[in-house]
């Protein structure tokens, strides 16, 4: 019995590194979408193809990390699409008009959205504004912000270099913006599992008040959770910035209700308290695979918008009615 | 009963209501007449809401018959029940705050002209009702910000536009003031003389013996007493109230040490919901905490393992003044709380049993911070096993019985071997063997040196549990007890002091 039992700990612990907990319904969709792309298209299938869905999905992917913190603790930010366009114009002032170093420019991008995170993590908090509300007046608050910058006019100008890593595929696959995301996503996935503090999102979303009466800091926590994202959302902008070699405070419009989407898709409840970032990355990729191949299909943007929203109904329609039987 | 030879408006003969397998209400039989205050008096779980709840139609009886007015009642629903002219006023106020005194009166039955809500109509009637109560406030005014008595005479208001014959009144000074409550008395006394029967609930004895004219009382789901006078010593009525019955449930209790562990003191709560309480807990011993609902027992442990602000007061811990802020500063100094509702504040129901161990152990289960997922599994199934939980750490918690979700959230706790365990209502809604498992436990905890606090209502538990009483009446302190001096009459009739 025991042996068995200490055989099956260490092959459980191996499995469950990889497993994708209440994500194998989206799992399953995704790789029925790839079939059904890669037989109705020529292009589809290609290792090219397949690294421009990762270069497409990196700013999504950043955001949908932080969105599924949020998600899990019973919150939602609509601010991240704002969040964004503010870091890369504090980006772009601050390496191009000012003419600083990059690294202190991206210092400061971090920080003015960190800075943003927290006041909408305080106003939750503190003073008890829904999070619907504090971040949808963060949303039109950033954004503000990021006008003000330049007076609503884009920026260029960048060093040759910051372009570069959107670009240069080192070791023939992997550009820099990429290999951010796959750090973020690796990341994010050890801390929700491994760590204290990942643990405690999920008591928070399962019943704060359970969470608060078992010594867990709610109110730290959640301001730290929409910290995080605000941090994420801002490197998202960077990575959006070096990719697009200009910076504009219109970026990210509408973001927020993709990274939403990504997280849904994965599985992630809204109510809080159960999903995960393998899930996220499941919904993201959907999106990107989605998207990618409805262009190569040539299926127009407006009816692309249309299948995306279907595809949003069905992920929640397929959980919900598995949750009930 | 009948001896003056009227005869009564609404009679009951031999009620029964069963919850599945258990039977809650044994065979009923009541008579309320026109006119008359009937007190209907019994512990917390006697029935008496199961009972006024079948009369008001909110709950249908399993057997028996009623009467009204001389034909055959039996309401399926509430809308039925106040269509025959019977109106129960629950203890919580079911106003709309934001809609004016008349749309509440009237919300659900507006009276209409040419397809309208005729306002003029609806304010003059709502007004005639309030007058009848003698309420001298306009019907336009909005129900926020009036007082919690004229919200009541508003329900009861709204009862009268709708021609109740009788009145259920649940706990109606629950939250009242003594100026509110003689301005309702002589309200009732209006209502007695226009010839409307009142069922009258409450647990305040002295106000019984004052409005009512006949007293019911129950315990268990019987009715074990009829009294055709108020006019009667408290004692009395308490005697009959928790009757005589103690089963050899819990085991004999240790004698505690002479060290103090825990010393509350000026105790009070920033909304008045306990104030200035005072008492100390030895090591090893049980102190428990009776009184009636809403006697601020539950906000008062609460406070003590940091879940609720205190206004003033300090928590000491072998001396020490710890008042906590947070229940994690409780909790690091060895405070912890099982909390009263099991399911909204104990467990996460949709989060395996492990995990929710998980999230009060942390530094058990973690190195440097990083979980080891395989030693979560091992230290649930580890504690839950010590305790006789029934059922494996991966199990959800929604698919354990009640008793063992207790002993989970007990579990979770002294996993943390703490220095002082709060248990509010540790048994309420669990089965008969799994509660003696948990006086077993407490009894444990006593002889290992823990100073345990037990908040129940139910009297039997607190007596034969505690090695002391602490007794609230209405958020006060009335007296502590010993066990030799602490029995069933004694302890109620401070909680209704």
């Amino acid at each position: 019995m025991t042996v068995t039992a200490d055989h099956d700990v260490g092959k459980s612990r191996l499995l469950e590194m990889v497993s994708i907990r209440g994500a194998t319904g989206p799992l399953i969709g995704l790789l029925l979408l790839c079939v059904f792309l890669s037989i109705a298209t020529d292009s589809f299938l290609s290792f090219r193809n397949f690294l421009n869905i990762l270069d497409q999905i990196t700013v999504l992917g950043i955001m949908a990390v932080g969105m599924t913190f949020v998600i899990l603790i019973g919150g939602i930010d609509l601010s991240v699409g704002s969040v964004l366009a503010l870091s890369m114009m504090v980006l772009g002032y601050l390496n191009v008009e000012a003419g600083m170093p990059m690294a202190i420019a991206i210092g400061g991008a971090l920080l003015a959205s960190a800075v943003a995170g927290a006041v909408s993590g305080l106003l939750i908090t503190a003073f008890r504004i829904p999070a619907f509300i504090a971040t949808l007046a963060m949303m039109s608050i950033a954004r503000g912000v990021a006008n003000m910058i330049t007076n609503g006019s884009q920026i260029i100008g960048f060093p040759a270099w910051f372009n570069m890593g959107a670009i240069i595929r080192y070791g023939g696959f992997l550009t820099m913006t990429v290999a951010v995301m796959l750090i973020v996503f690796t990341v994010a996935t050890l801390y929700l599992r491994y760590r204290e503090g990942g643990r405690s999102l999920y008591a928070i979303g399962g019943n704060p008040e359970v969470a608060r009466l078992a010594g867990i800091d709610v109110q730290r926590t959640t301001v730290l959770v929409y910290v995080a994202s605000a941090v994420l959302s801002g490197l998202g902008g960077i990575l959006l910035a070096a990719r697009l070699d200009a910076v504009q405070p219109s970026s990210g419009v509408a973001y927020e209700l993709d990274a939403i989407a990504a997280v849904v898709i994965g599985g992630t409840s809204l109510s809080g308290g159960t999903g995960g970032v393998v899930g996220t990355i499941v919904g993201v990729l959907i999106i990107g695979v989605l998207r990618n191949g409805l262009n190569l299909i040539g299926v127009s943007p407006f009816l692309q918008a249309v299948i995306i929203g279907s595809v949003i109904v069905l992920a929640v329609a397929v959980e919900t009615i598995k949750r009930r039987s | 009963m009948t001896s003056d030879g009227r005869s009564p408006i609404l009679t009951l003969r031999n009620i029964h209501k069963s919850y599945g397998p258990i039977e809650v209400l044994h065979g009923i039989d009541m008579d309320i007449h026109a006119g008359e205050v009937v007190a209907l008096l019994g512990e917390n779980g006697a029935g008496k809401s199961t009972l006024s709840n079948i009369i008001s139609g909110t709950v249908l009886p399993s057997a028996g018959t009623m009467t009204w007015q001389g034909a055959s009642y039996a309401p399926a629903n509430p809308r039925e029940a106040i269509d025959a002219g019977v109106g129960m006023i629950h203890q919580e106020l079911l106003l709309l705050p934001h809609l004016s005194i008349a749309e509440n009166i009237f919300v659900g039955r507006y009276p209409m002209k040419h397809g309208r809500v005729d306002r003029r109509e609806m304010e003059s009637r709502a007004h005639r009702g309030l007058e009848r109560l003698g309420l001298d406030i306009s019907p336009r005014q909005y129900v926020e910000g009036l007082s919690t008595a004229s919200q009541q005479l508003i329900e009861i208001a709204k009862a009268l536009t709708l021609n109740a014959k009788l009145l259920i009144l649940d706990e109606p000074t629950a939250a009242l003031g003594g100026e509110e409550t003689k301005l309702l008395f002589k309200q009732i006394e209006r209502l007695k003389s226009e010839g409307v029967g009142i069922v009258y609930i409450s647990h305040r004895l002295e106000e019984i013996k004052q409005i009512a004219d006949r007293i019911v009382v129950m315990r268990d789901g019987h009715k074990v007493q009829e009294f055709d006078t108020a006019d009667l010593p408290v004692r009395t009525i308490v005697e009959a109230m928790v009757g005589r019955s103690m089963e050899q449930m819990f085991p004999p209790l240790a004698v505690p040490d002479e060290e103090t562990v825990l010393e509350v003191s000026n105790f009070s709560s920033p909304s008045g919901r306990f104030t200035d309480v005072n008492f100390s807990v030895r090591k090893g011993e049980i102190f428990g905490i009776a009184g009636l609902i809403g006697a601020g027992r539950t906000e008062l442990v609460r406070a003590i393992a940091g879940a609720d602000p205190i206004r003033s007061g300090s928590v000491k811990l072998n001396g020490r003044d710890i008042t906590p802020n947070s229940p994690r500063d409780a909790i690091r100094n060895g405070i912890v709380l099982v909390p009263e509702d099991r399911k909204l504040q104990g467990v996460i129901l949709d989060h395996s049993i492990a995990e929710n161990i998980a999230y009060s152990n942390f530094e058990s289960v973690a190195r440097a911070g990083w979980i080891r997922s395989h030693r979560v599994r091992e230290f649930a199934d580890e504690n839950i096993r010590k305790f006789g939980v029934k059922g494996r750490g991966r199990q959800k918690a929604s698919e354990m019985s009640g008793g063992n979700q207790q002993k989970v959230v007990i579990a979770k706790w002294l996993a943390r071997n703490p220095r002082v365990v709060l248990l509010d209502e540790p048994t309420r809604g669990i089965d008969v063997g799994a509660r003696s498992s948990i006086y077993e436990i407490i009894h444990a905890l006593a002889a290992d040196g823990v100073a345990v606090i037990v908040v129940s209502s139910d009297l039997e538990e607190v007596l034969g549990v505690s090695n002391r009483i602490l007794v609230m009446a209405a958020g006060r302190q009335t007296g502590i007890l010993d066990r030799d001096e602490a029995n069933d009459v004694s302890v109620m009739e401070l909680a209704t002091a």
